[in-house]
């Protein structure tokens, strides 16, 4: 996939701060740096440090509650970490609020889904366009020339998305009564809507059967191919991840102990043995 | 057989996003609007008037105002008896003391304090949720109600402390006021229900009324696509106000002509809140459906014994009705939440696919 990291494993230490790739001509879009993130006694994240580079698909590993998700909340201003610094688009910062990440261009989806679910497709994908919006209270209470236009042309990106996904039939359905795997493609349509920079996907394909991962497969990889999208996306499945991913990272309790391309990170001591369940220290 | 979609295809989104997509649901929308404004005042009794239309309508307005708030923003509000008094008590100040200004100016003009009084009561309220914002609302309810009460400057000092309508023309008629016809009144009432019905369509199918939505089905997930849950809330909070506002003006001065603090009591709050749950929460038409048919079950009641030539005791028949409500709002919240509204759609469903039910 990345085919200029040269996967020369000897040359990388062990915390994987890959010197090996410190190729120029990558543009980074997001920088996380030495994140420390505890709640009450629990480190959920213990200095953590990573980029993510414009275009890339980056995947987020570990085993169950190593930080993989309170690493998404912290890039998009969810949770605000007791150390550390995100360097997002060259603007430096200790914490941002979800509206601001939001405006910026950062969109997600929830590994429990969070689709608004006594709304319609429409009206949920509908919603990713808010901030998009500009026309005042006012012109919506006409619902009539600049304000319908406005309507109509968000409608078009709306209906784009639809059909992206392969979603048409299911448009004036409320998303509670669909099923798991729909809802779960619903709400990356929700996210895509808005047109974001970057993409963070909080297990994407769990709970979904073989036929509906290889449509989310695809799907992930067209928005990264035709829209150009950055992507950081946590996944259980190995597999997946070693087929979609550009970088991956991994996370164990809280420490990032891996970083590099798919190949290196599998080939990983450390990797291996957190993943069989051989404790550290 | 005659009410569906077929052969009509909507070639563009501007089509689909009509409030009545179908050209059927257009003909019938039409239709009842030729009645409610050429029809009824012609051919109905002042009775009818007085008793079921206008109140109707007027409670249609509240209702939407409530569901707004409630249906679509998902707050709840027990506050509506004392934004309804806002209303009223402002309308009669205002047009007391500017009898120049044009009565639906001054209407317009007490909606929007109303408004700005929800805004006042809804800072601090709407940081805190669920039961806790309805308590916080029925203070603001009581605190309101006892406000006008005990302030005389509200009802210019008179010695009754009763607000009363004084006689307003439009366009040359007398539209409030003891000598303002049943008709006229009515048709003002209508026109006004009807604007505020149309903007708030237009408000629910905008982007704030899906802001609204996304707030009361998971307002984590609305941050996350940049919507701010607390002025959102707010937004609802006072435009809300602002209906309840307006309802409470026309009550005062195109239907009972004068009242007291009384006529905005608790009860009123949850007799709208009623409304919108046998209605349907969230729903503009259910707001309709749910008030005319608290309006008219207790005008039944009244009447159909005497049409078997029974008699029915007085209180006998409010206890019916009480148990009627009561019965209707836990089966609508525990079996259809969208309550009348949506069964009505279940009916036209079944109608579009009448007579091959497959
Ligand atoms: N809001 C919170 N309050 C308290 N503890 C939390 C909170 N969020 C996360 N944690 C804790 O932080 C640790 C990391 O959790 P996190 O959800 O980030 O793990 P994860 O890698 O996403 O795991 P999984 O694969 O199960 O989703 C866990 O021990 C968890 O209990
Ligand atoms: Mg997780």
């Amino acid at each position: 996939m990345n085919e200029t990291a040269a996967p020369s494993n000897e040359e990388t230490n062990k915390n994987g701060s890959s010197d090996l790739e410190k190729n120029t001509t990558f543009e980074t879009l997001l920088e996380v740096h030495n994140i420390s993130l505890s709640f009450g006694g629990v480190h959920a994240l213990d200095e953590v440090s990573f980029d993510i580079r414009k275009g890339e698909i980056r995947a987020i590993i570990g085993p169950n509650g190593a930080g993989k998700s309170s690493m998404l909340n912290v890039i998009n201003g969810f949770y605000h970490p007791q150390k550390g610094s995100i360097t997002y688009k060259g603007n430096e910062r200790k914490k941002m609020s979800p509206q601001v990440a939001a405006s910026q261009g950062i969109a997600r989806t929830f590994q429990n889904i969070a689709l608004f679910r006594g709304m319609t497709t429409l009206d949920n994908i509908m919603t990713g366009r808010n901030l998009k919006m500009k026309k005042g209270i006012f012109w919506q209470m006409l619902h009539w020339g600049p304000a319908r236009n406005e309507e109509i042309h968000h409608r078009e990106i709306a209906e784009h998305v639809i059909d992206f996904l392969e979603i048409e039939p299911i448009r004036k359905t409320p998303v509670g009564r669909l099923p798991y795997g729909l809802q779960k493609r619903v709400e990356l349509g929700r996210a895509l809507a808005a047109q974001p920079d970057l993409l963070l996907l909080d297990e994407p394909m769990a709970g979904m059967n073989v036929e509906e991962k290889e449509d989310m497969c695809r799907f992930i990889i067209d928005v990264n191919e035709e829209f150009g999208t950055t992507i950081a996306l946590i996944e259980h499945d190995m597999g997946v991840v070693m087929d979609l991913s550009d970088r991956v990272v991994v996370l164990n309790y809280g420490k990032k102990i891996a970083d590099g391309t798919p190949d290196f990170v599998r080939a990983d001591q450390g990797v291996v043995d957190a993943y069989l369940g051989v404790s550290e220290k | 057989m005659f009410y569906r979609e077929t052969g009509q295809f909507k070639s563009s989104y501007k089509a689909d996003q009509a409030i009545f997509p179908l050209s059927q649901d257009r003909w019938f929308i039409l239709f009842l609007i030729i009645i409610a404004f050429l029809v009824i005042p012609l051919t109905a009794s002042e009775y009818l008037l007085q008793a079921v239309m206008i109140p109707l309508l007027i409670f249609s307005l509240a209702s939407i105002g409530l569901n707004l708030l409630v249906g679509y923003a998902g707050q709840l509000s027990l506050g509506t008896g004392g934004f309804m008094a806002v209303g009223a008590y402002m309308t009669y100040k205002l047009t007391t003391a500017f009898p120049e200004i044009n009565i639906i100016i001054v209407f317009i003009l007490a909606g929007l304090i109303s408004a700005c009084v929800g805004l006042l009561f809804g800072i601090p309220s709407l940081r805190i949720k669920g039961f806790y914002l309805a308590v916080a609302t029925l203070a603001s309810q009581f605190f309101l109600v006892w406000m006008f009460n005990k302030v005389a400057w509200f009802y210019n000092y008179n010695s009754s402390g009763t607000i009363t309508a004084p006689p307003r023309e439009l366009f040359g008629i007398t539209v409030t006021g003891p000598t303002a016809t049943a008709e006229t009144r009515y048709i003002v009432v209508l026109a006004i229900v009807c604007v505020f019905a149309l903007i708030a369509k237009n408000l629910v199918r905008g982007r704030l009324g899906r802001s609204w939505m996304a707030v009361r089905d998971m307002d984590i997930a609305a941050e996350i696509i940049g919507i701010r849950p607390f002025q959102t809330k707010l937004i609802a909070f006072s435009i809300s106000s602002f209906y309840c506002g307006l309802a409470g003006a026309l009550m005062v001065f195109l239907w009972l002509g004068s009242a007291e603090t009384e006529a905005f009591s608790i009860n009123e709050s949850f007799y709208v809140l009623f409304m919108i749950i046998i209605g349907g929460l969230g729903s503009i038409l259910g707001s309709f459906l749910g008030a005319t048919f608290i309006v008219c079950v207790p005008i039944l009641l009244t009447n159909a014994p005497q049409l078997f030539g029974l008699s029915m005791p007085i209180d006998l028949q409010k206890h019916i009705e009480i148990m009627l409500f009561g019965f209707l709002i836990v089966f609508f919240l525990i079996v259809e939440p969208h309550g009348l509204a949506r069964l009505w759609q279940i009916a036209k469903e079944k109608l579009r696919l009448w007579p091959f039910p497959y």
